[in-house]
């Protein structure tokens, strides 16, 4: 029997992009699997979904009454659960059918509706099961997740990034592109993470790492609005990737009462 | 061996394919009774989620249908709305488009081979169980990946929702620097997608002949990825606008994936029929690496698909030199947008196959209606033909065991990727 610490990697409801977070580490995911033992993780080989682990990593948004019951099983077989990007800990894009009102979709006609079966919202995993640390992004990147595994290791919980994007342009010298070019940046209340890549490319934070400690939604809603943009447009910057975060979903329902 | 065996076999989870999928296999002595992919992801309903959003925020949305093939989503839609608006971005622009479809074939492609369908030939339950064994062979395909990432970062930030495309170009032109650093890299790496390419066809591959009907895009003068007209190996030649005239999907009860035919039939999609459909169009270094390989192509092989990926990995490095050897810096890396209403197609060929779009706008240059066909759905039908003549082959003498292997084999042939196939279904509540 192996003696290495167990980690599992589930999926719900998502485009997978986070998972590669691990199979894009090159030769670390070599590394890291003669570190840990990857006893559940689909994508890469190892179906084991109901064995216990030190740390789950859970991708995906909640959105069927199946996943409903996965979800407590995770958890129940994991020391360690570890939310993997935007639609785990905040329901991701999909969640944006929480806004819609049941009867309109419904009202949308399909072929054999009676096939598939689906709840109407996209959840985070938070609000079902207890969940010992979140890892922001629309992905996350390799450096968050081997931070995380490295840091539980250890026995102790990863540092938590929550500063805003804004701040780590000034850090880095990259000119603001919403004074200079008065585009509607979202760096002020996004978290950092992605090393703001988005400015650094000359064009607005689109919100993808999620609001940050203390966001001020609503004076970056006036801000915009002074940059002339309609309040239907200044909702729409906040429903993006995480339009389900508290505080990103009431900026977006402030603009439009 | 009793004619009255019945087989049953259920792999809820199949390991090594993007996304949720499960087969099922029910036979009596030596009939098959039924063989499903059944895919049980749940749809995300996208085509809705774009309804009402503005033009500019497609690029960014559409990316998140799959974290494999960002790119791929980038590139259809944006070929789809500048033809809505009747706008052409230039040469440049056009350039680095291809540029960066390079890398995402070549990360996709490299993923594949070497972490998902390798392990299968050799018997292997993962790349990393396969590392033990072949160590050489697998650093060199994660470095592969790599090359692809770092690729596709150099005009988008980072591999995965790449943030700089946009309608009209990119947000940012790289640095010659950078570009010089991007074509040592590429150039590094020539002699191992070469060698990638020999090691695939050496590969202990089943034999399995099949006829399949091959459809991809097909351009004037060069392989497709951006630009072409839809063909296939039956003869049609069309329009990316005659694709829903052509094609039709259908709902099935085990799949939340739509179900493509073509004429009522199944087709193959991805790379080995974008190989077959376009062997004239492939640049020397590279015809010669395939004819040098063993492997003759067109083939009947569903099996060389792995060949076709390895080729076309080959065929991305070159081009990508090829393109960013001669690269300068333009003035601006996009042209200005002016949305009217009107309906754009795109359709590009993503790592596993063709992906076709259509955007209605409104006079505003926001989205009306979308419908996005990706590959997996289209290869769907071929997968489950796939099934049932591999297994009439095979003999269903075998054990359970070694029928559940050979299928999933069969499957991930196909490199699936199931969550890009399920997104399109229209919502049905069930309230929790």
């Amino acid at each position: 029997m192996s003696t290495r610490p167990r980690i599992a990697v589930h999926k719900f409801a998502s485009c997978d992009g986070c998972q590669l977070a691990f199979l894009n580490l090159g030769e670390l995911l070599l590394v890291l699997a003669a570190h840990v033992e990857i006893v559940h993780f689909a994508e890469a080989g190892p179906v084991n979904p109901e064995v216990p682990v030190d740390i789950a990593f859970v991708e995906g948004s909640i959105t069927t009454r199946e996943d409903l019951e996965r979800i407590q099983r995770v958890r129940k077989n994991s020391d360690h659960l570890v939310t993997l990007g935007a639609c785990a800990t905040a329901g991701g894009l999909q969640a944006l059918r929480n806004l819609a009102s049941a009867r309109e979709w419904s009202a949308a006609v399909y072929a054999r509706p009676e096939y598939i079966a689906s709840l109407d919202t996209s959840t985070a995993i938070a609000r079902h099961v207890k969940v010992d640390f979140e890892l922001w992004g629309c992905p996350v990147s390799s450096r968050q997740v081997l931070g995380a595994v490295r840091a539980l290791l250890f026995g102790v919980g990863p540092l938590e990034e929550r500063d805003k994007v804004c701040l780590e342009c000034k850090r880095s010298n990259i000119v603001c592109v919403m004074v200079t070019r008065r585009e509607p940046c979202m760096g002020p209340v996004t978290r950092t993470g992605c090393g703001a890549l988005c400015p650094r490319f000359g064009r607005d934070c689109y919100g993808c790492y999620g609001p940050a400690e203390a966001a001020n939604t609503e004076s970056l809603s006036r801000r915009f609005e002074g940059l002339g943009l309609l309040p239907e447009q200044i909702a729409r910057r906040f429903l993006g990737m995480n339009a389900a975060a508290p505080e990103f979903a009431e900026a977006a329902m402030r603009t439009r009462r | 061996m009793s004619t009255e065996r019945q087989i049953a076999i259920h792999v809820p989870v199949l390991a090594r394919v993007e996304g949720e999928g499960a087969l099922e296999l029910r036979a009596h002595g030596d009939r098959i009774e039924d063989v499903h992919l059944r895919i049980f992801e749940p749809p995300r309903f996208f085509e809705k989620l774009l309804e009402g959003r503005d033009h500019a925020e497609v690029p960014d949305m559409v990316a998140r249908i799959c974290g494999i093939c960002p790119v791929a989503y980038q590139m259809s839609a944006v070929q789809a709305i500048e033809r809505a608006f009747g706008i052409d971005p230039g040469d440049w622009v056009r350039a680095m488009r291809r540029v960066m479809y390079c890398g995402e074939w070549i990360e996709s492609h490299a993923l594949h081979i070497h972490l998902l369908a390798a392990p299968d030939f050799l018997g292997f339950g993962s790349a990393i169980e396969m590392a033990q064994r072949h160590p050489a062979e697998v650093r060199r395909g994660l470095a592969l990946q790599g090359v692809g990432n770092e690729l596709i970062r150099l005009l988008g930030g980072r591999s995965v929702h790449p943030v700089g495309v946009c309608v009209g170009g990119f947000h940012r032109a790289p640095s010659p620097h950078e570009v010089d650093r991007m074509v040592s890299r590429l150039r590094a790496a020539l002699p191992d997608a070469e060698a990638l390419v020999a090691w695939t066809a050496g590969l202990p591959l089943p034999r399995s002949e099949q006829t399949f009907n091959s459809v991809a895009l097909r351009h004037g003068k060069e392989y497709p990825m951006n630009e072409g007209r839809i063909v296939s190996s039956g003869g049609l030649d069309i329009d990316l606008a005659d694709y829903e005239r052509n094609f039709e999907e259908s709902q099935v009860a085990h799949s939340t994936a739509l179900f493509s035919l073509h004429e009522g039939k199944p087709y193959l999609v991805g790379p080995l029929a974008r190989l077959q459909l376009n062997l004239d169009r492939l640049p020397p270094p590279v015809a010669r690496s395939l004819e040098a390989c063993g492997v003759r192509f067109p083939t009947r092989n569903m099996y060389h698909s792995i060949v076709a990926r390895a080729a076309e990995i080959l065929l991305a490095v070159h081009e990508a030199i090829r393109i960013l050897s001669g690269y300068s810096r333009p003035t601006m890396s996009r042209i200005p947008v002016r949305p009217h209403s009107g309906v754009g197609y795109g359709a590009t060929e993503a790592p596993r196959g063709l992906l076709w779009h259509r955007y209605e706008f409104d006079g505003d240059g926001r989205v009306r209606a979308a419908r996005i066909v990706p590959p997996t759905s289209q290869n769907q039908a071929r997968i489950e033909e796939d099934l049932r003549q591999s297994l009439e082959e095979y003999g269903l003498a075998h054990s359970d065991d070694e029928l559940r292997r050979r299928c999933e084999t069969v499957i991930r042939n196909y490199d699936p990727c199931i969550s890009c196939a399920t997104h399109f279904l229209q919502l049905h509540v069930s309230r929790a």
